[in-house]
C-alpha cells in the first residue's frame, strides 16, 4: 500500500516545526510521489518515521544516489513545456525507499540533496538509525562521490581505495583503451577513427 | 629416431605399446590437468556442473578441483574478471607452478563481453596472462567446456620438450613471474603487460567510414 503522503507530512510539519520537508510531486505515469528533505533535518525525519507506532517504517530497504550535473550551454537553450518549471539540478541526490512491514505500507520515498556537485557534498549518515544504510551509502559515497558524515566506516566498496573518480557521475570519464571492434558505429566508430587511422591507399 | 608407424602399430595388436619420453610425458600432462578451484562469475556455475555427473569432467582426469594454486596446472578463468579482481587472478597465476595453462572461460573472460565499456571491467584476461584456449559462450554449456578441455589436451599433446620450438615450461629462459597491475588513482597500471598481449594493430578501410 502507498503511504499517504500529504497526512505523514503534516504530521511531521506538527511534529518538527524546525525541518524543511516538501511533498515533490512525480509527474511521470508511476506519479510516485516523494519527500525532499532538507540534510540537516533527515535524521530526524528518519527517526520520527521509525518510532512512531502507528507509521512504524521499520525497514530501510534501498539507499541510491542521482547525479543531476548543470545542463551545459548547448542544453539550456530548450524552452520547458508550458506550465512546467525544469527540474532543478547542479547537485546530487540520496533516496530512500522506507517500508513498514508491520502495517504493510511503503515505498515511502525520501529525498535529500547536496548544496553542489563539487564541494558541499555531505548529507548526514542514517546508519545509527537504520542499519542498512551501512553498505549502500558506502556504495553511494564511491560511485557518486557523497560523503556521509556520521558514517562509522565511509570506504569505497567497489573500487579499489586507490581510485579516485566516482564512476556513476554523469561527467565521469572513462579510461581511454579502446581496441578496435570489427564492426564499429557512432560512437565507437568516432573512437575508431581517433585510435586507428585509415588506410592510406599507395 | 622416429618409429615406424606401421612396426607401432603391429606391437601395439601384441600388448606393446612404443613411444618417446616425449609422448609418454605429454600424455600424462593432457591426462591428469587439475584445474585451480575457483570462480570469478554465472560462468563457474556451468564449470561445476561440468564437474558434476551428468558432463562428468573426471573422463578426461580434469575433476580434481584443487582449493591451492601450487597443486594446480590449469586455471579456468570462469566468469567476468573486473579491474579489482585482475591482481588477484594474475598472483594466483604467479603461484601457480609450470607447466601451467589457462583456459579464458566465456565472453566476460575473453574480452569483458556485455560489460566491455563498464568502469570496471577487465576487457579480456589475456592482456595480463597467456591463455591457451579461449571458450566463447555466455556461458558457455558443459560441453563447451569439455571441447576446449580436450582441445587444450591435444594442444599439450602436441608440445615439444627440446628444440628452439619447445613448450615454455621445458625452456629455462622462459618467463617467470608475470607483473601483477596495481591500482592505480583511475586504472589499472598498467592496463595491459606488453609482453603478453598488445592491442591488435589494425588499419581501418577508409570506405568504411
Amino acid at each position: 500500500m502507498t503511504p499517504d503522503l500529504p497526512a505523514i507530512l503534516t504530521r511531521l510539519h506538527a511534529a518538527l516545526p524546525t525541518a524543511a520537508i516538501a511533498h515533490l510531486r512525480n509527474p511521470s505515469p508511476s506519479a510516485q510521489d516523494s519527500l525532499l528533505v532538507a540534510p540537516e533535518s533527515l535524521v530526524a525525519v528518519c527517526q520520527f518515521l521509525r518510532n512512531t507506532a502507528d507509521l512504524d517504517f521499520d525497514l530501510l530497504s534501498n539507499v541510491t544516489g542521482v547525479d543531476w550535473p548543470e545542463p551545459a550551454k548547448a542544453d539550456a537553450v530548450a524552452v520547458p513545456p508550458e506550465g512546467t518549471t525544469p527540474p532543478a539540478c547542479g547537485f546530487l541526490e540520496v533516496v530512500y525507499h522506507l517500508y513498514s512491514t508491520s502495517l504493510r505500507i511503503g515505498p515511502l520515498v525520501l529525498r535529500t540533496r547536496t548544496t553542489d556537485r563539487a564541494e558541499q557534498v555531505h548529507i548526514p549518515s542514517v546508519v545509527a538509525v537504520y542499519r542498512s544504510a551501512e553498505y549502500q551509502e558506502r556504495e553511494i559515497f564511491d560511485l557518486f562521490g557523497v560523503r556521509f558524515t556520521g558514517h562509522p566506516d565511509l570506504r569505497r566498496i567497489l573500487m579499489w581505495d586507490e581510485f579516485l573518480d566516482h564512476p556513476m557521475r554523469k561527467d565521469y570519464v572513462a579510461p581511454d583503451d579502446y581496441q578496435y571492434e570489427p564492426t564499429p558505429h557512432d560512437a565507437v566508430l568516432e573512437k575508431t577513427k581517433k585510435h586507428y587511422p585509415a588506410r592510406v591507399e599507395i | 629416431m622416429a618409429i615406424d608407424p606401421k612396426l607401432a602399430e603391429d606391437l601395439k595388436s601384441q600388448g606393446v605399446h612404443v613411444t618417446s619420453f616425449e609422448g609418454l610425458i605429454n600424455w600424462g600432462r593432457a591426462s591428469s590437468l587439475w584445474p585451480l578451484q575457483f570462480g570469478l562469475a554465472c560462468c563457474a556455475i556451468e564449470m561445476i556442473a561440468a564437474t558434476m555427473a551428468k558432463y562428468d569432467m573426471a573422463r578426461f582426469g580434469a575433476e580434481v578441483f584443487r582449493p591451492s594454486p601450487r597443486q594446480a596446472d590449469l586455471m579456468i578463468v570462469a566468469g567476468t574478471v573486473t579491474k579489482k579482481m585482475a591482481p588477484q587472478v594474475v598472483r594466483l597465476y604467479n603461484q601457480m607452478a609450470e607447466p601451467k595453462y589457462v583456459i579464458a572461460m566465456g565472453a566476460c573472460a575473453i574480452s569483458g563481453g556485455p560489460f566491455k565499456d563498464g568502469y570496471n571491467v577487465l576487457k579480456g584476461i589475456d592482456r595480463f596472462i597467456p591463455v591457451d584456449v579461449s571458450i566463447p559462450g555466455c556461458p558457455p554449456r558443459p560441453e563447451a567446456l569439455l571441447h576446449g578441455l580436450i582441445t587444450l589436451r591435444e594442444k599439450i599433446a602436441k608440445e615439444k620438450l627440446l628444440g628452439s620450438n619447445r613448450a615454455r615450461h621445458a625452456d629455462p629462459k622462459g618467463p617467470g613471474d608475470l607483473p601483477v597491475p596495481e591500482f592505480g588513482p583511475h586504472d589499472l597500471e598498467p592496463t595491459f603487460n606488453p609482453d603478453v598481449w598488445n592491442p591488435p594493430c589494425l588499419t581501418r578501410d577508409a570506405s568504411a567510414s
